[in-house]
């Protein structure tokens, strides 16, 4: 099938964007830039892998007609939403626990929540 | 009353939808059907003080749901590969200008504040880190352009694009 090729192509955006996301956390200098990486940079790529497999189950329940395939990818497209909508209130979470718990952000040029603290 | 409805069906649904793929009735086995129905009732009556707890239903009008699902997979998506690109830029040439700056989106109702911060914090490059009682937005940013650190507001144009508009179009 066609579609072969349209998973690998997801597939590997996928997997750029988690490597990338990896290598940052071990490149940025501190908490807040870390988190840029390591929480928004991998869901993207999961997301295009998620994608993936929802492009693969569905080529297989129109291939074999196999009403499995059709519960991998919703339960797949639900993980995907539920992905999405937890990892910024857990970012969020994070840093904000980071900053009341006096960690300040490395090498920032500004930082205004410290001035409003004062 | 009308709170116990609205979750009762939205549990059946993400009930349906998770069980879909059992059986031959319409992909779904009238056993589950049964049953879906019996629990959201239970989960419904338990819960429907918490997921309308502002007993304001103007979510409920479906061109908002329709807005929605345009700006989740037109705008939204379009600045997140972007602002993704941006980061991976930045991971593997190390240039960063980071600095927690403010922004005042001027938005009312904790809905749209909660939908904004979200759709800031997707976006990388930009983290909403803290809010104060006026819906002032305190946003970590990783690259912060010359000369906007001075400001006491943050340009909202530079920091997330067209986003407020949408979440007034969407939210409130």
């Amino acid at each position: 099938m066609w579609t072969d090729y349209l998973i690998y192509i997801l597939l590997g955006i996928g997997l750029i964007f988690n490597g990338l996301g990896s290598i940052g956390l071990l490149r940025f200098p501190d908490v807040y830039t870390r988190l840029h990486a390591a929480t928004k940079a991998t869901t993207f790529g999961s997301i295009f892998t998620s994608l993936g497999v929802v492009t693969w189950a569905f080529t297989q329940l129109y291939l074999t007609g196999n009403s499995w395939n059709l519960t991998l990818a919703l339960h797949t497209i639900i993980a995907m939403a539920a992905l999405i909508l937890t990892n910024p209130v857990g970012a969020h979470a994070i840093a904000r626990a980071a900053h009341r718990s006096g960690v300040l952000p490395k090498y920032a040029v500004v930082d205004r929540l410290e001035e409003v603290k004062k | 009353m009308l709170e116990f409805i609205i979750t009762t069906i939205v549990t059946f649904v993400i009930y349906l939808v998770l069980t879909a793929g059992s059986g031959n009735f319409g992909f779904l086995s009238l056993e589950e059907i049964i049953m879906g129905v019996f629990l959201s009732v239970i989960v419904g009556a338990i819960t429907r003080n918490y997921l309308c707890k502002s007993r304001n239903y103007r979510m409920l009008n479906p061109v908002r749901w329709l807005l929605f699902l345009i700006y989740g997979f037109g705008p939204f998506f379009f600045a997140m590969a972007k602002a993704n690109l941006d980061v991976a830029y930045r991971v593997i040439t190390g240039k960063i200008r980071p600095g927690i700056v403010k922004i005042d989106p001027q938005l009312k109702t904790d809905y749209g504040i909660t939908f904004l911060a979200n759709s800031i914090t997707l976006t990388p490059g930009t983290l909403s880190v803290d809010v104060d009682e006026d819906n002032v937005l305190y946003v970590h940013w990783i690259n912060i352009p010359e000369g906007e650190e001075k400001k006491e507001y943050a340009d909202i144009k530079k920091v997330c694009g067209k986003f407020p508009e949408w979440t007034r179009r969407v939210a409130e």
